[in-house]
Parts: structure tokens; C-alpha cells; sequence
């Protein structure tokens, strides 16, 4: 049997959204290659049965089977465990591809797997043309620049690239069969545990989920005139984000730090204050739905991806727009 | 303590990354090299850790002969000492890039003991491939985590952080392992002048490994991605744009 895998995680009892992504992306493969779509979900401890409703509900997207691994091993998240559940699928059958999304969990995942079964992996897949030689697009600079290659192996191992290919949407009612899969897990496979989870201090709003972002670079001049990014904030409801130079100057902490090496958004609004526009903070702010730059110089890179503009001093811009909503929401 | 670090040379980009005639490669004619950002701050921990343990810290690349300046550049901040996996400059894939580090760990670990903590990127800024660090954890048979942004030993175990939506991760594994950091576990420090100075006297360890058999993906070209250059509307100039910038800021129902 030939076909395409794809690897499902779940987030609140659904498909979270990069794996959507992933099987929008593997659907499409099935098709190309007139093969089936099989997926795999993997759930410990209290997790199984919401994962047992997930793994049906596949076949909404287009899932004939839905590799459900569980068993001892998988209470808590072990990544050599999640990926010894996914390599017992993988060699289940003779699939032509491994597809899963590119987040933190599932591309290291799928890393080891592809490490375990001696297999290249390409990470953050953009495009793909099954043939007799599978041509591939991948993203390197976090997606600054394409490369084109050619990716070999039985399977073909592949992470999808965040945010560049469209969620699938479900059908309702369709229904994939269950298959239960014992995950093989030996004790090497959870050396390295999760063991606990810290709740983030000073909630707030996370800054890769916030509708509006407020960022500031280089020209905001100081640690201290980043308090008038706060405020603007504040009365928008927004997170505040920073350049990577603001982050090693010391004036804003890492966990701030949006591009490349920091945190992607994916904001209905960016406000760029003082930010030139390198590619390593674009590629950061590449999703967001419109950004408005604040900067003295209408030559600097960011004008090019900007909606809107304002040409000034962010020292006397930022407030003025602040104290302009404080007017207006406080008119009612 | 022994604590690695691998690193990657990778050219610093500016506004605009340009590619040679074929299409191949970057066109590095006027850019200046740095370590990776995630492998400097990988360095900066090995140092500290050393630094809190006591021990012995090393730092390993592949790359070309070139790739001695950001060994150097880790030597300067305290690294003990370097190892060069000498190439001729051509693209090694992940699975050739792994083999070659993980045959050079295992004639350091013979020669001197094992190293309790191998420290790597969370993936390269160039290629990103995000396979290196664990592929070669793999091979030697060590546990390994990766987008780290908090780490603390604690006798044989490390303790590491990983950011997830609200929250951490919290991650236990036994020494020896492999933990793949990001930017942001510690701010990286300048190298001092005497520091530079004692680098440029340190003997590199020096070899050819041989160019394993590819595994792919095998590169054919890069392309630059065609973006859609956005229309700007400018809303005004100076703060007097204010009530425009609100005006707008309603009507996309933000305020």
C-alpha cells in the first residue's frame, strides 16, 4: 500500500491549526500521487479518549485511517517515546510520505524518527510534486529565501512550513477508522520527560496570539522610552514585541523579541515604531494582516510591507496617538 | 564537567540577501561571517556552565578553513578548546553534516571521556534543518530535547525549559545528553581584548572528514520569495497625523 502519512496534534480536544495546515498540505499529496491519506495521533493518560474523537473526526479532511497510538510510556510528553509510537506506524506500511506540521513537538518528532530509520528529513515544506523524483520547496531564513531540491527516501520525511499553506477545512460527519496502535516505548525513550509545566508569570497578552502587536527597534533610542510603547498597549489591548536589537542592548527581554530567532506573529494589526526592517524581524512579522510603521525615514526597508505610514519621531508620534485613543474611547 | 558546543558559520544578512549567478548559494562577496544566533548563545551556556561547575568546555564545527575565525570567536569567550571539521566549502546535508560530527565526537570521547552536555542550535539560520543536534543524539544513543530557553544542572540531571502557548515545559534528562537551545537562554558576551589575544594563540584541532554519500534534500537552486509589496497609504507626518491614525485604527476595528 502506498500513500501519504500525516502526523495530527490536538489542541482543546481538535486538530490544532498547524496540523490543519499539514493536512491541507498531505491531502494534497494523496491526491497528486492517487494515493490514500492516513494519519497518526498520539495520546497518553487521560488524553485517549478525547483523542479517540479526534481521530474518527478525520475523516472529515479526508483520512481513511487514523493511527491512534497509546499505551504506558505516554503519560507525560517524552519525545524519543511519541516518536517510537510514530516510527511503528511508519513501519506499518509503505507510505511515500511522512508529513507533519512544523511546530516545536512535531518537527522534533519527526527528527528522530527520521534519525531511527536512517531517512533525510526536509523541514518547513512549502510545496511538493510526488514523482519519480519528488521536487521539493523548503524554506530557509525562516522563509527569507526558497530553496528548490530534490528529497529521496522510503518514506519521504517532511515537515510543513507555519502559516504558508491554507488550513484544511473539515466536512462534516465524515468519519476515519480508528486503527489503536501499542506504542513500543522503552525506557531509553523517556530519559527526556516533560515533568511539569509553568504557567507563564504576568499573563498578559502572548504576543504570537495577540490581534494587535505594538513593536519598537532601534530608533524607540532607550530602555526607558519603550514605557510609551506600553501605554499605547495598554489602550489598544495589544503585546508589546521588540526588534532583536532591543533585545541585546538589554532593553527589553528576549521573550519580547520578534523575527527569525524570537517569536512569529500573526497580528490584525502590527505597529512598527522606530524598526528599520531587516529580513530577520520580517519574517517575524510576515502574517500579520496590515502593519502601520512609525519611523523619521521613509527610505527604510519595513515601508515595503507597510499599509499604512507615519512619517515622524516615535518619541512624539506614539503619544500623541495614545492620548488621540484615550479621547476618543473615553467620548464613547 | 565536559560540555560541547557545535556551531555553524553562516554569512550575516542585512536588509537583503543576494544569490550567486547559479542560483546556488548566497552571494557572501560582502558579508562578514558569524556564528549561527542560536549556536552563539549554545557557546555563552557552555561557558557559564563551566564557569558555575568547573570542567573542561570544547566547540566543534564543520565548515571551511574560514570557519577557524568563529571558533576563535568562542575560544575568546572562554571555550577551551576547538575542533575544525575541515571542508572545501560545498553544501553537506543534514545527514552527512551529523555523520562527520558524531564520528568526531566519539574520537574525542575515546582520547578524553565522554562530554556530559553536547549544546546545540535549535536549528541553523542559514538551512535550518532542525535535525543536526538530534540526529547525532541518535547515533550516540543520548537523550535530547531541543527549543530550550532555560537550563540548569543539577548533579546528573538536566532541568530545561521549552516555551509552549501560556506557559513552559519543564524537561528532566539524565547526563550525558543532547539539549538544543534558542536565543534568549542568556545574552551572549563580548569577547574581551586579552581574551582575543589568548584565542589567536590556541592550536585549532584540525580535520578532513571524509564527504559522506548524500541523504538529501539535495539542493538544486534557491529563489528569492516573490513578495507582494504592499501599497502604503501615509497617514500624515508627526504627531499631528494622530486622529487619522484613530480614524483608521476604528475603521479596521481595532479601537
Amino acid at each position: 500500500m502506498s500513500g501519504i502519512l500525516v502526523f495530527v496534534e490536538t489542541a482543546d480536544g481538535s486538530v490544532d491549526r498547524l496540523s490543519a495546515e499539514a493536512l491541507g498540505f498531505a491531502a494534497g499529496l494523496a491526491k497528486a500521487s492517487a494515493g490514500a491519506l492516513d494519519a497518526v495521533v498520539v495520546a497518553g493518560g487521560e488524553e485517549v479518549a478525547s483523542a479517540e474523537s479526534v481521530a474518527a473526526g478525520l475523516g472529515g479532511y479526508g483520512v481513511a485511517t487514523a493511527h491512534l497510538v497509546t499505551g504506558d510510556g505516554l503519560q507525560a510528553y517524552a519525545p524519543a517515546a511519541w516518536a517510537a509510537g510514530v516510527a511503528a506506524v511508519v513501519a506499518t506500511g509503505s507510505y511515500d510520505a511522512v508529513v507533519a506540521p512544523g511546530s516545536d513537538r512535531a518537527t522534533e518528532i519527526l527528527a528522530q524518527v527520521a534519525a531511527r530509520t536512517g531517512q533525510p528529513m526536509a523541514a518547513n515544506v512549502v510545496s511538493a510534486e510526488p514523482g519519480g523524483q519528488w521536487r521539493i520547496t523548503r524554506q530557509r531564513w525562516a522563509g527569507s529565501l526558497l530553496e528548490d531540491a530534490v528529497l529521496d527516501g522510503a518514506p519521504r520525511f517532511m515537515t510543513v512550513a507555519p502559516h504558508a499553506v491554507a488550513a484544511l477545512e473539515p466536512v462534516a460527519g465524515g468519519q476515519a477508522t480508528v486503527a489503536r496502535v501499542a506504542a513500543p516505548v522503552t525506557d531509553a525513550d523517556l530519559r527526556a520527560r516533560v515533568v511539569g509545566r509553568d504557567v507563564a508569570a504576568g499573563a498578559g497578552v502572548s504576543l504570537a496570539d495577540a490581534k494587535v502587536v505594538v513593536g519598537g527597534g532601534r530608533g524607540m533610542g532607550s530602555a526607558e522610552a519603550f514605557a510609551m510603547l506600553d501605554d499605547l498597549a495598554s489602550v489598544l489591548g495589544a503585546a508589546v514585541g521588540v526588534s532583536r536589537v532591543a533585545t541585546s542592548l538589554g532593553w527589553r527581554p528576549h521573550a519580547q523579541q520578534i523575527g527569525q530567532t524570537g517569536t512569529r506573529i500573526a497580528p490584525d494589526l502590527y505597529i512598527a515604531c522606530g524598526i528599520s526592517g531587516a529580513i530577520q524581524h520580517i519574517v517575524g512579522a510576515k502574517a500579520a494582516k496590515r502593519i502601520l510603521v512609525i519611523n523619521t525615514d521613509p527610505e527604510a526597508p519595513i515601508f515595503r510591507r507597510a499599509s499604512y505610514a507615519v512619517i515622524g519621531d516615535v518619541h512624539a508620534v506614539v503619544p500623541a496617538i495614545t492620548a488621540e485613543v484615550r479621547r476618543v474611547k473615553g467620548g464613547g | 564537567m565536559r560540555i560541547l558546543a557545535l556551531v555553524k558559520r553562516v554569512p550575516a544578512t542585512g536588509g537583503r540577501i543576494g544569490l550567486t549567478d547559479d542560483g546556488r548559494a548566497i552571494d557572501t562577496r560582502y558579508l562578514g561571517f558569524v556564528v549561527s544566533p542560536h549556536e552563539e548563545c549554545a557557546v555563552e551556556e557552555a561557558v557559564r556552565l563551566i564557569e558555575a561547575n568547573g570542567g573542561e568546555s570544547a566547540v566543534m564545527t564543520l565548515g571551511p578553513a574560514e570557519a577557524a575565525d568563529q571558533l576563535r570567536d568562542a575560544l575568546a569567550i572562554g571555550v577551551d578548546r576547538a575542533v575544525l571539521l575541515e571542508t572545501d566549502g560545498s553544501d553537506w546535508d543534514p545527514m552527512a553534516t551529523s555523520a562527520a560530527l558524531t564520528e568526531a565526537i566519539r574520537r574525542l570521547e575515546a582520547a578524553d571521556g565522554p562530554f556530559d552536555l553536547i549544546l546545540v542550535g535549535n536549528e541553523s539560520a542559514d538551512s535550518g534543518g532542525y535535525q543536526v543536534g538530534i540526529r547525532v543524539a541518535v547515533a550516540l544513543d543520548r537523550p535530547v530535547v531541543t527549543g530550550i530557553k532555560a537550563l540548569e544542572i543539577d548533579g546528573g540531571t538536566a532541568r530545561a525549559r521549552r516555551q509552549v502557548s501560556g506557559g513552559w515545559d519543564v524537561f528532566e534528562l539524565p547526563l550525558p545528553a543532547v539539549v538544543g537551545v534558542r536565543e534568549g537562554i542568556n545574552l551572549p558576551r563580548y569577547p574581551s581584548v586579552p581574551g582575543r589575544l589568548r584565542a589567536k594563540k590556541k592550536e585549532i584541532d584540525t580535520t578532513s572528514p571524509e564527504h559522506a554519500s548524500a541523504g538529501g534534500p539535495t539542493l538544486d537552486r534557491l529563489k528569492l520569495p516573490v513578495e507582494q509589496e504592499a501599497q502604503v497609504e501615509i497617514l500624515g507626518n508627526g504627531p499631528e497625523a494622530a486622529p487619522r491614525v484613530v480614524e483608521v485604527l476604528r475603521e479596521i476595528g481595532v479601537v
